[in-house]
């Protein structure tokens, strides 16, 4: 008798531990609507970068159970961003992820969509401060200051401590680009006192590619012109170092460049020499974690208010937390650094 | 040869009437007060633009700086609110800029007596770059919301955007002016023969600058209903308007060679264009189709009526042979 009593109970408490644990991974899973119809939207739909963005976008709607739209405009502005935010209220999607092509002229827009009840999440590139309240959350890959001054410490290393260094960026409105130039500044001038601007101060030194290979490709001319002594050239935009690195090459120039780039992009260019390293997150993280922040938020379970957190990923070894910070933003890490040793491995992830 | 884009305008309204019948059915997201609001609103600053910009090029000339303008009345407007003037006031300065730079154009063109495209191409660039001037790569937010929220807003119970009453008010002010008025019949003629027009006593130059003036004046409304729908002045603001609006007038009949047009086509053409846009995107075209799709339209709007001409005058001169 009393062997049975044992018996029945081991199977009682090893079923209510299977219960247990089913549970818990349900929960892993659930917290988040399924169905949502989810809007990714980049800069602009034509850039390798947001392409790869887009890339954990997907993967986490697939996660999450969501329908997934990528649309955006073609060019980098923020009024042809407009009307495509005016395209997702009117095809009534649930959850708008976007990289904001300008910090101020999509906030009325972000505003009516909001009112028409969608969550909206910003990734990649964020609203300005004073119109926080326009999104839940913005996911950023690192503080402005580690991007900014990490890029100024590649292109050190590039030039051998010593030269003037000019900055080839993306749209002149482009509020990422434009904070890490800010932080790029006083860290040359404290860190590396061999070194300059071109202009004198960083402000004076920044030539605008808008983020257009085109555009690019001629300011970075413009540069080697107006200063034929230029030691480096930084790049805080994929579109930028990628034409900076052909246009090198295309005219045998001796300048150094560095920025962030794409490893799948600027592969070549670091295999035979032309640019020593560069930098950049996983764009895909930011787009995965932003779908899991907005999914979450549209469900209800994650606020947005500083000091709340959510989680992404649906498996116990790919859960990760995440926690907002100051002003509404969840950073997600550190740059990486990709040089001569592991551009073939991130070659071939993005 | 005006009967044939005549025959045009009216094609337009009838097209802009199958558009928007058509656009109901393919899509349930078309045919509602949100999305015509959203789409008066997209073409708001097109539609102020075309009106003056139908003059110029009936007038024989053209303007390509009218998005640089645009730009420079609203970083205007932007830059005089950063340094504190009241806001009112800062209105009344982009208008004042937007007016300056319309007479800069028009001097250079008729005083100086220069190629009307040349120029404005230049001044594209400088208004442009004097943007950048006044306001560094630092747009200007934060505005007072009185007066932006009428950028996004409706007129209270309706779903009309706010600057569909300026488009009412410089829609009628400029079709009187085209159709009724000795203005326009002097635009006409110096579009068709600015010779002629000039012994019959017409004061061309005075003429011409006035027009330049108007597109001035206008780009610096245009410039404030910019800065209200984005709630921002920005040194990159209106790139590449000036192509829209010149293409939104050629498709609404208007003749590039000067001398032939009519203001409701204009504004028609402006609105179709607009209901195109917003029907395709909403059964989801790529944005790189519409480029596509606005170009072909445009190439239409000039090859439909010259082979209508064409076709008139072949049948013209077979019907003389055969009396003959």
């Amino acid at each position: 008798m009393q062997k049975k009593l044992v018996r029945v109970a081991i199977a009682i408490v090893a079923v209510a531990g299977l219960v247990g644990t089913a549970a818990t991974a349900n929960a892993g899973a659930t917290g988040i609507k399924g169905g949502l119809k989810i809007a990714i939207m980049p800069k602009a739909v034509n850039i390798g970068y947001f392409t790869a963005w887009n890339k954990g976008a997907t993967k986490a709607c697939k996660e999450i159970g969501a329908r997934c739209t990528y649309l955006g405009p073609t060019t980098a502005t923020g009024a042809a961003q407009v009307q495509f935010i005016n395209q997702v209220i009117q095809q009534h999607y649930n959850v708008l992820v976007i990289s904001a092509a300008d910090q101020n002229a999509i906030v009325p827009a972000l505003n009516k969509a909001r009112a028409a009840g969608i969550t909206i999440v910003t990734s990649d590139a964020d609203v300005d401060p004073s119109a926080a309240a326009s999104r839940v959350t913005a996911i950023l890959p690192a503080s402005s200051t580690r991007i900014g001054t990490a890029e100024v410490d590649w292109i050190a290393a590039a030039t051998g401590e010593k030269g003037s260094i000019a900055v080839l960026s993306a749209a002149a409105t482009a509020a990422n680009q434009n904070a890490w130039i800010a932080a790029m500044g006083p860290y040359l001038t404290q860190k590396y006192p061999n070194m300059s601007w071109v202009g004198g101060t960083v402000d004076k030194s920044v030539f605008y590619g808008n983020d257009d290979a085109t555009t690019s490709t001629q300011q970075f001319d413009a540069i080697l012109a107006q200063y034929p002594k230029v030691a480096g050239i930084i790049s805080p935009t994929t579109v930028g170092v990628l034409a900076a690195a052909q246009e090198k090459k295309a005219k045998s120039a001796t300048v150094a460049i560095t920025g962030l780039g794409l490893p799948s992009q600027m592969a070549p260019y670091i295999t035979d020499g032309t640019v020593l390293k560069v930098g950049l997150w996983n764009p895909i993280d930011l787009g995965y974690v932003a779908v899991y922040a907005a999914a979450e938020a549209a469900s209800g379970t994650f606020k947005g208010t500083t000091g709340s957190s959510f989680y992404a990923g649906n498996t116990k070894a790919t859960k990760k937390t995440y926690t907002v910070t100051a002003g509404g933003i969840t950073y997600l890490g550190d740059p990486f650094t990709f040089d001569k040793s592991n551009i073939a491995t991130f070659a071939a992830i993005y | 040869m005006k009967r044939a884009i005549f025959g045009w305008d009216k094609g337009i309204l009838v097209f802009l009437v199958l558009t928007t019948i058509v656009g109901s059915f393919v899509t349930p997201y078309f045919a509602n007060a949100s999305n015509f609001s959203f789409v008066i609103q997209d073409i708001g600053e097109f539609m102020l633009m075309a009106i003056p910009m139908t003059f110029l090029i009936i007038a024989g000339e053209i303007d390509l700086s009218i998005g640089s303008t645009i730009c420079l009345s609203s970083a205007a407007l932007g830059y005089s609110y950063r340094q504190g003037i009241p806001f009112w006031l800062c209105l009344v300065i982009a208008l004042v800029v937007g007016l300056l730079c319309g007479l800069i154009n028009g001097i250079l063109v008729t005083y100086f007596g220069l190629q009307s495209l040349a120029v404005t191409i230049g001044t594209l660039a400088l208004y442009r770059g004097l943007c950048f001037v006044l306001l560094g790569n630092q747009p200007v937010n934060q505005m007072p919301l009185s007066y932006t929220d009428l950028g996004s807003n409706s007129i209270p119970h309706t779903f009309l955007p706010y600057v569909t009453i300026l488009i009412f008010i410089f829609g009628a002010m400029g079709w009187i002016a085209l159709h009724y008025s000795r203005l326009g019949r002097w635009t006409f003629a110096v579009g068709i023969n600015v010779e002629a027009a000039k012994f019959s006593g017409i004061p061309v130059m005075r003429l011409k600058l006035a027009l330049f003036a108007m597109t001035g004046l206008m780009a610096g409304v245009a410039g404030i209903v910019y800065t209200f729908r984005f709630a921002s002045a920005s040194p990159d603001g209106a790139t590449g308007y000036e192509l829209s609006v010149i293409a939104s007038v050629l498709f609404g009949g208007v003749s590039i060679a000067g001398g032939v047009g009519t203001m409701w086509g204009v504004l028609a053409a402006v609105l179709e264009l607009g209901v195109i846009r917003s029907v395709l995107q909403l059964i989801n075209v790529s944005a790189n189709t519409l480029l596509v799709v606005s170009g072909g339209l445009l190439l239409l709007s000039v090859a439909v009526p010259r082979a209508i001409e064409i076709s008139r005058s072949r049948r013209k001169l077979v019907s003389i042979e055969k009396k003959g």
